[in-house]
């Protein structure tokens, strides 16, 4: 995740306490999205960043995940991503983001 | 009142492509050297085990030759070659790989340190006297570098004045395999914005983009003097503190390259800039403002080695060390030469939004409505072609068949396309990738020189080229960019509907009699 995305996840998480904090990323590969989960939560597994060594252990998702794609109007949802969803990987997104989350996830 | 009819006085004119040319440069020192990520790597981390290792990866200039995705970039083999070339690349060489290509050439760097010196007008350029002594040599076999561009390369310096002007005097180092040959000196003590490193970025993009125009000058059979305006679109800025990015890199370019009727100017718009030049300077032919417009870009060296980490790190060689350039020739119809198509652009706006879907479908699905035409009309889809075997080890995917995964998905979503189409489309339409991760350079553009010649032979009916921008880069916008066009082919300066002069006259007359007469009727 870049450096300006990790200090901002940072910053908020101080802000508004990190249990009120859910990421959403749009990743397009299992790795990315995978790494960039990991960052939020365990630290930022490349150390190039401010989260290295943080474990925020914030709720993170994928948008293309059904938890967040339900709380999204299936309109706005159809305009805005469906095409995306035929082209990525999905299971393979929600794999790495749920293995993620079973083991860093503390909220 | 009777309506006068329409007289269709000459044709509708065509802005033609006559010819493109793409050259490479191995600078495998200037990947240590100038590569951001490296650049980055000394200050932040400057003892670290990338940087020790970095040198271990770096490839020989006949490795780079012979690289596959390179020769394709040259025109030495087609993206559909490519694609059917067994991988990995860097395993897997052309053999008898030359220097000289259909569509230019791969330049070794030290050749390229006397070109970057022949251009530069402010002796900031200083190399070592027996340095230039061997290559001028090498470099006069050159059959484009006319006398008075080997005139500009300066006799040589010692090793001591190279040293201390790298050490003490702020000056950018030249090397080769890591031994400074030569300097880039700062053009101001004070003056950011002419710091050596700038010039010295500013002078490589210069130089790579000249030697794509004396490509394109050679092969194009096109007088030099015919050619009126350049249009340059990489993403470096010349100026000083006072007008940082005052530029024009056309005709600094244009002027190295013997261009002497050529005026010109700049085009900036990110990754998306060579889509946008080219329509600019079809639009200028069609209008007749001029009848020869270039579009040009020479390289970066702040990309070479971008990905090196990932590239270290896997135990691949270090892939992104070519800086590219490429100049592309429009012209007045020729009634031969496939055209640009000005009536159906596809333009991302300012409303169009940033999501993939939106990006798509203003740049493909839109224009192709207007056209009324379907997105699997389109024979081959050209959108960023960079090479995957350099992204994919970044995690970057493979960016091409991303492109290629979305405007079939696109075409799925709006019925033009079954679900289960959807990879056979993407072999028909898409391609392998093939360009070096240089910024402007992989946009649309490295396939229109293969896109003429397939619309020449007629192996296919037509092609859309697409340039995608990243305007956010520059925090001025968080908006998305890009533009896109078709390239389709001439059916000869015959089929316009030519009028003859009596033709012409006998309907003329024929419009006042009847303009005279209704006239007259009003009068009853």
């Amino acid at each position: 995740m870049d450096l300006e995305n990790q200090k901002r996840v940072m910053e908020f998480a101080e802000k508004y306490g990190p249990e009120n904090l859910v990421i959403i990323l749009g990743s397009a590969e299992g790795e990315a999205a995978g790494i960039a989960a990991e960052t939020v939560t365990a630290g930022d597994p490349t150390f190039a960043g401010p989260l290295t060594g943080v474990q925020l252990g914030l709720r993170v998702y994928h948008v293309c995940e059904e938890e967040i794609k339900n709380e999204i109007d299936p309109d706005i949802y159809d305009e805005q991503i469906s095409m995306m969803e035929m082209v990525l990987d999905i299971d393979d997104i929600v794999s790495e983001m749920t293995a993620i989350r079973d083991e860093f996830c503390k909220y | 009142m009777t309506a006068l009819p329409f007289i269709f006085l000459g044709g509708n004119m065509k802005s033609v492509i006559t010819w493109a040319s793409y050259v490479l440069v191995h600078t495998p020192d200037m990947v240590i050297a100038n590569g951001s990520t490296q650049t980055t790597e000394r200050i932040v981390n400057p003892g670290s085990e990338y940087l020790q290792q970095l040198p271990k990866h770096i490839r020989s200039y006949e490795s780079a030759l012979s690289y596959p995705p390179n020769r394709c970039y040259i025109g030495d083999i087609t993206p559909a070659e490519l694609g059917a070339m067994e991988q990995p690349y860097y395993e897997n060489g052309i053999e008898n790989a030359e220097r000289f290509s259909k569509f230019g050439e791969i330049m070794p760097q030290d050749e390229f340190y006397l070109l970057i010196q022949a251009c530069d007008s402010f002796d900031l350029v200083f190399l070592e006297e027996n340095f230039v002594k061997t290559t001028k040599e090498k470099l006069s076999k050159h059959p484009l570098m006319r006398e008075d561009i080997l005139n500009r390369i300066k006799d040589g310096t010692s090793k001591e004045e190279i040293e201390r002007f790298i050490n003490e005097e702020h000056a950018e180092g030249l090397y080769i395999k890591g031994e400074a040959v030569g300097f880039v000196k700062r053009a101001h003590d004070v003056d950011t914005n002419l710091s050596a490193h700038i010039m010295l970025e500013n002078l490589v993009s210069k130089a790579s983009s000249v030697l794509s125009l004396l490509h394109t000058m050679d092969k194009s059979g096109v007088d030099p003097s015919e050619i009126e305006y350049v249009i340059e679109c990489s993403e470096e800025a010349c100026g000083d503190m006072n007008q940082r990015g005052g530029g024009n890199f056309a005709k600094a370019e244009a002027e190295i390259a013997g261009l002497l009727n050529a005026t010109g100017s700049d085009l900036r718009g990110f990754c998306a800039a060579p889509a946008h030049a080219m329509v600019t300077a079809a639009s200028l032919v069609k209008a007749g403002t001029f009848k020869h417009v270039i579009v040009t870009a020479g390289g970066s060296t702040a990309k070479l080695g971008m990905n090196g980490k990932d590239h270290v790190k896997k135990g691949l060689p270090v892939l992104e060390d070519m800086v590219a350039g490429f100049s592309i020739l429009v012209s007045r119809d020729d009634g031969v030469n496939p055209y640009i198509d000005l009536e159906h652009i596809g333009r991302h706006t300012v409303g169009t939004g940033s999501s993939p879907q939106a990006v798509t479908s203003s740049l493909v699905l839109h224009p192709l409505q207007s056209a009324n035409l379907r997105i699997p009309d389109i024979d081959k889809y050209a959108a960023e072609m960079q090479n995957p075997e350099i992204t994919k080890p970044a995690g970057a995917g493979d960016v091409p068949l991303a492109n290629f995964k979305m405007i079939g998905a696109l075409a799925v979503k709006e019925g033009q396309l079954e679900r289960k189409e959807l990879n056979s489309f993407i072999e028909k339409h898409g391609m392998q990738g093939w360009a070096p991760t240089q910024g402007h350079i992989p946009s649309g553009v490295p396939y229109v020189g293969f896109a003429r010649e397939a619309l020449l032979s007629g192996e296919i009916k037509n092609a859309m080229i697409v340039g995608k921008g990243s305007l956010f880069l520059g925090r001025l916008t968080n908006l998305f960019d890009g533009i896109s066009f078709m390239m389709l082919p001439n059916k000869g300066l015959e089929e316009e509907k030519q009028f003859d002069d009596k033709k012409l006259r006998l309907m003329l007359a024929d419009a006042l009699r009847k303009f005279a007469q209704s006239l007259g009727g009003e009068g009853e």
